[in-house]
């Protein structure tokens, strides 16, 4: 029987479970990071983390504050420049998957990390897209982890940073698109996947305890249950242990605010 | 040949109010205290370029050097906001800011093309997102052989480019170890280039010959600042302090506890304290 878990803790192990040992994996900071390295020390040894400061195949003992970490480079095979990571790594085709997050995600898993109300005259003026335009368009496929909640499963963006998968349907095929774009959506409560022919995010595995309802209340459309819903399974005693470590290293290794 | 001089001197004879002004250095080696000697010398109404504006611009659009910024990702990296930077975009404190939003490939290609001399930057981006609807520069092209759509973006040239790097030799030949960014086609893509360092040495010993070397004819002025990239870092000299990121959180949320950290860190003081941050690397850690 494993140890008591957080709800934040089941969805960073569901996400880390998508990765494979042969990805390529474009990595962004936050629990992107946590859930590929986490795969990295469990299941997938081989992984290729590749961080848009330009290290590729890091493998970063404490988990990065920032993109650029020192950590990060001391840890790679190789550092290349911004502009080259961008243009022969990424626009180049060579990842497999991009892993990202965001402030707001609507049913077809568009995101946006950019403003809260009008461009112009914003409510909340969020950081900005950052690598993720690209990142949404240019790699094999997307995995996106984030906490569910109704301010931020929302049923119309305010703005779209990063394409999902638009207005649905072959919309990507449409923009020339031959990227997959979202195939996961891994929160704290469930796992989406997109319908094959709407590809609009639905609910193909529920995490232990959690109700269809508790998802439907944090969601701000109507959710989608696949036809067979499968049970997560419960985090193992070595994801715990291996997560819980590697978020000790990095508190130590951080330090706390003065 | 650059002039090796004083940071003060570096910024007073190359920066002028006005100025297009790019500080680079991708979370490593960000030029911070030439930044501080810009607020110091209180320069006004500069447009600054930079893919993330981190400490280095909240500071500077908190203390009003700003009219406007050129940027892809404008947080405090795995903190959260840029309080200064949100401030002057929802308040127009203290001045109202004006924004060119584009997405890191845009900025790291458009950096590029400058550096080649380039007037635009054609790249495959923004395919499906709103950043075309609110930044006219940003435009899409045909390509004339395989008629694809592609974005395209103005190449950036700023006036003067702003690195901070680990070493010069005494003929200002400048070497970059580590996380490179975009130092290097940043001093290619502008006019003037200041480049702060950790050391002055006799011999640049890149390490590699294939080293990131930016020889000195490409520089114009050069100032030995150790320390200099602090709160960020350099490579082989300090590590980045993460626990002063997270502190800026609570000094940048407040108008007054800003400027009090400005007063007493920055405006009364000057370069040299950048060198009490010169300590040996992991010392936080360990």
């Amino acid at each position: 029987m494993a140890d008591a878990y957080t709800s934040n803790e089941m969805m960073t192990i569901a996400a880390a479970r998508a990765m494979r040992n042969e990805d390529v994996c474009f990595v962004g900071i936050g629990m992107p990071s946590a859930a590929s390295n986490l795969a990295r020390l469990t299941h997938a040894p081989d992984i290729t983390l590749i961080y848009e400061s330009g290290t590729i195949a890091t493998k970063p003992d404490v988990l990065p504050l920032s993109i650029g970490d020192s950590e990060l480079c001391e840890t790679a095979l190789t550092t290349v420049s911004v502009p080259e990571m961008f243009r022969y790594w990424l626009q180049g085709g060579r990842i497999t998957v991009g892993f990202l997050g965001g402030a707001q995600i609507d049913k077809f898993a568009n995101l946006n990390t950019t403003v809260i109300g009008p461009y112009d005259k914003p409510k909340v003026r969020l950081p900005g897209g950052g690598g993720a335009p690209e990142i949404a368009t240019s790699c094999g496929e997307i995995f996106i982890i984030m906490a569910q909640g109704k301010r931020s499963f929302v049923d119309k963006l305010d703005f779209i940073t990063s394409l999902g998968h638009g207005e649905g349907g072959d919309h990507r095929a449409r923009l020339g698109l031959k990227t997959k774009g979202p195939t996961k959506l891994v929160t704290d409560l469930c796992i989406f996947q997109p319908d094959p022919v709407t590809r609009e995010m639905i609910v193909t595995s529920i995490h232990p305890g959690v109700t269809r309802e508790k998802i439907q209340e944090n969601t701000g459309w109507p959710v989608r249950f696949a036809d067979k819903v499968a049970e997560t399974p419960t985090p193992t005693a070595k994801e715990l242990e291996t997560l819980r470590a590697l978020h000790a290293r990095t508190a130590a290794a951080h330090g706390k605010a003065a | 040949m650059p002039r090796i001089t004083t940071l003060a001197e570096a910024v007073s004879a190359h920066i002028h109010d006005g100025d297009t002004v790019a500080m680079e250095g991708f979370t490593h080696l960000i030029p911070h205290a030439a930044g501080h000697e810009i607020i110091r010398q209180q320069r006004k109404n500069l447009t600054l370029i930079r893919m993330t504006p981190d400490l280095i611009y909240d500071q500077m659009i908190g203390m009003g050097c700003a009219k406007k910024v050129v940027f892809s990702w404008g947080g405090n990296p795995g903190v959260g906001s840029l309080y200064r930077f949100r401030d002057a975009v929802e308040k127009a404190w203290p001045a109202p800011l004006e924004i060119e939003e584009h997405s890191h490939a845009a900025m790291a290609n458009a950096y590029e093309a400058g550096a080649a001399g380039l007037p635009l930057a054609v790249f495959r981006g923004y395919i499906g997102a709103d950043l075309p609807k609110v930044n006219p520069n940003i435009k899409f092209i045909q390509c004339p052989f395989t008629g694809e759509t592609l974005a395209a973006v103005p190449a950036h040239r700023p006036d003067v480019a702003v690195i901070h790097a680990q070493k010069a030799d005494r003929q200002g030949n400048v070497l970059i170890d580590g996380i490179a960014g975009v130092q290097k086609e940043v001093v290619l893509a502008s006019k003037r280039s200041i480049v702060t360092v950790e050391e002055i040495v006799d011999d640049l010993k890149p390490g590699s010959f294939n080293a990131v070397v930016l020889p000195a004819w490409t520089v114009t002025a050069i100032a030995e600042v150790p320390g200099g990239a602090y709160p960020s870092y350099a490579q082989g000299y300090y590590a980045r302090d993460n626990a002063f990121y997270k502190k800026w959180d609570e000094i940048a949320r407040e108008r007054d506890t800003f400027l009090a950290w400005m007063k007493a860190n920055v405006l009364d003081q000057g370069p040299e304290i950048f060198a009490a941050h010169t300590r040996p690397l992991r010392v936080a850690a360990e």
